[in-house]
């Protein structure tokens, strides 16, 4: 890369320019979630567009989340579909693994990310349903090409951190698909807000009871009666309250989510364009 | 980066066609099934072939059946080959022909139903897909010149009509709509000789699949490439239900039920069920 205006720039701190940048646009958008619950592999996003997906099936047992910028995380969605297509027909369509579809990932990431002026303002998750749930396998890539193997629970953009905290102490073992949901729902809303309402969601699964092609998009009608039969069984033990009112005994919603900025603000200002029309 | 294949570089840019099988094209044109070769000699008495399908629509839907020999000339290739394909949640083709290609044909064809699905968020409409699988059809048209066609019949749910469609092609390509029943392959004669007079409109879909299993058990009466039922080695027909529920082929057991109690009605009426003159 040149250095810009003729001045030297240490290596150290154009990365660490480029980082910043990205974070911060990660950050202005809406957190996802992905989880596992009994059947399978849960996402959801807050997300008002109906055209517009952040949630996306990538092949038979391969889901694909994404925040940031729409158009960046769009391209690496369809890219994936060619990759996992491509290779399910050249071999077999079970040697398509969500393994190989991280990995190809991480390195377009960190290429663009060491080579390019500016990185990519997206990190995703690539989620395989397994046929049990030890064989789930949940990988969350940031921008620089960082793969991380979570487990149970991922949450990627906006306050990742804060919502992470909240999803952690309501997330248990093989929790049903409500229960689940509620637990996902109520970690996105912040102390004392309001839950989005289902037409501002958007929730998908892969299940393993499924046949072929485990991903399933959760329309309103049904999104509406798992959220209600969520309501109904979350309130007591699981702590899944709705609101947040219960909520603000606990002491982790209350940390900042992302670390005050040291340096000042490198990426430009305003709204980044997540694809959720907001 | 070197060794990886020329299509992995294409991934992320040039994201301009829905379609899988251009992709492959532009891409990786050594993974299309083989075109416009001249073979040195004909093989088409050589290699398998499949035979015959029939597909009769019912109420809210379509069934597909397909007997499962395969012939090379006046050998039997093999005794249980499968010939109908489920090609997404809400259709399926059958192929007659010569297998192997029709087998690579009916591949494609899902992974380009799929891709398109995926890719777009939305799933071709019926007609798109009969038409898509037209262009499939021809391409392999210097192929089947030399002596290796493959005809496929193909049959869908369409939402639009809350019913069940079916189209069939001709080595050129097609599609030609088929209303109420329809069959390819060597037995198709007797087998449509049979369906005329045992379809009959807005049947439940029990009836229709009765009706097919009859229709190719008349083709093997009379057609020496095509299989009846196997009693001793339980070698049972692939029936496949299509409706507003999705893909569905029947087990092995429901088979073997509608097989048994046609059978029972061929035991006292080898000929089978007669139509009234009058």
């Amino acid at each position: 890369m040149s250095i810009p205006f003729g001045g030297y720039a240490s290596p150290e701190q154009i990365m660490r320019d480029r980082a910043e940048y990205a974070r911060k646009g990660i950050a202005r958008g809406r957190s996802v979630v992905v989880m596992q619950y009994a059947d399978g592999i849960l996402f959801v996003a807050p997300n008002p567009s109906r055209a517009l997906h952040k949630i996306s099936e990538i092949y038979d047992r391969i889901g694909f989340a994404a925040v940031g910028r729409y158009n960046e995380f769009e391209s690496l969605r369809l890219a994936g579909i060619r990759y996992a297509d491509i290779n399910g027909y050249t071999f077999n369509r079970s040697d398509v693994t969500g393994r190989g579809l991280a990995n190809l990932y991480a390195q377009h990431l960190g290429m663009i990310f060491t080579e390019s002026i500016k990185s990519l303002e997206v990190e995703i998750v690539v989620a395989e349903v397994g046929d049990v749930p030890e064989d789930d396998q949940i990988y969350r890539l940031t921008f620089d090409g960082s793969v991380f193997d979570e487990q149970g629970m991922a949450v990627i953009g906006g306050q990742a951190e804060a919502v992470a905290g909240r999803l952690k102490e309501r997330y248990r073992e093989g929790l049903p698909l409500p229960r689940a949901l509620d637990a996902a729902l109520a970690a996105l809303t912040e102390p004392g807000g309001e839950r989005p309402p289902a037409t501002q969601l958007e929730v998908a699964v892969l299940d393993r009871a499924r046949e072929h092609r485990k991903f399933l998009r959760l329309t309103p009608p049904r999104l509406e009666r798992i959220l209600q039969e969520g309501r109904e069984s979350g309130g007591g033990a699981a702590g899944g309250e709705p609101a947040g009112d219960a909520t603000a005994e606990h002491a982790p919603d209350t940390t900042p989510a992302v670390p005050p900025p040291t340096a000042p603000p490198i990426a430009p200002e305003g709204d980044i364009d997540t694809g959720s029309g907001e | 980066m070197a060794s990886q294949p020329a299509w992995m570089n294409s991934l992320f840019i040039d994201t301009g066609s829905s379609s899988f099988t251009e992709f492959l094209g532009a891409h990786a044109p050594n993974l299309l099934p083989t075109r416009a070769q001249t073979l040195a000699a004909p093989v088409g008495e050589q290699i398998p072939h499949a035979t015959t399908i029939v597909a009769a629509t019912c109420e809210g839907g379509v069934v597909m059946a397909g007997d499962r020999r395969a012939t090379s000339g006046n050998i039997i290739s093999q005794r249980d080959i499968e010939k109908v394909f489920r090609t997404d949640d809400y259709s399926c083709i059958g192929i007659a022909g010569t297998a192997s290609l029709g087998i690579e044909v009916a591949l494609l064809y899902r992974v380009e139903l799929e891709h398109y699905e995926k890719r777009e968020g939305r799933s071709l409409s019926t007609e798109g897909k009969a038409h898509r699988l037209a262009t499939m059809i021809r391409e392999n048209l210097p192929m089947a010149m030399q002596g290796l066609a493959v005809v496929p019949l193909f049959a869908a749910y369409d939402p639009a009509r809350d019913g069940g469609r079916i189209f069939s092609y001709d080595v050129g390509g097609g599609p030609y709509e088929q209303f109420g029943y329809h069959s390819i392959g060597s037995g198709s004669i007797f087998a449509r000789g049979s369906l005329k007079k045992l379809y009959r409109e807005n049947s439940s879909p029990q009836d229709a699949v009765l009706a097919c299993l009859h229709a190719l058990y008349d083709a093997a009466d009379d057609d020496s490439a095509t299989g009846g039922p196997d009693v001793t080695r339980r070698i049972w027909p692939v029936v496949a239900v299509i409706n507003a529920d999705g893909y569905r082929r029947l087990p092995d057991d429901e088979v073997a039920e509608f097989v048994e109690s046609m059978l029972e009605t061929r035991m006292t009426a080898p000929e089978g069920p007669t139509a009234p003159l009058r």
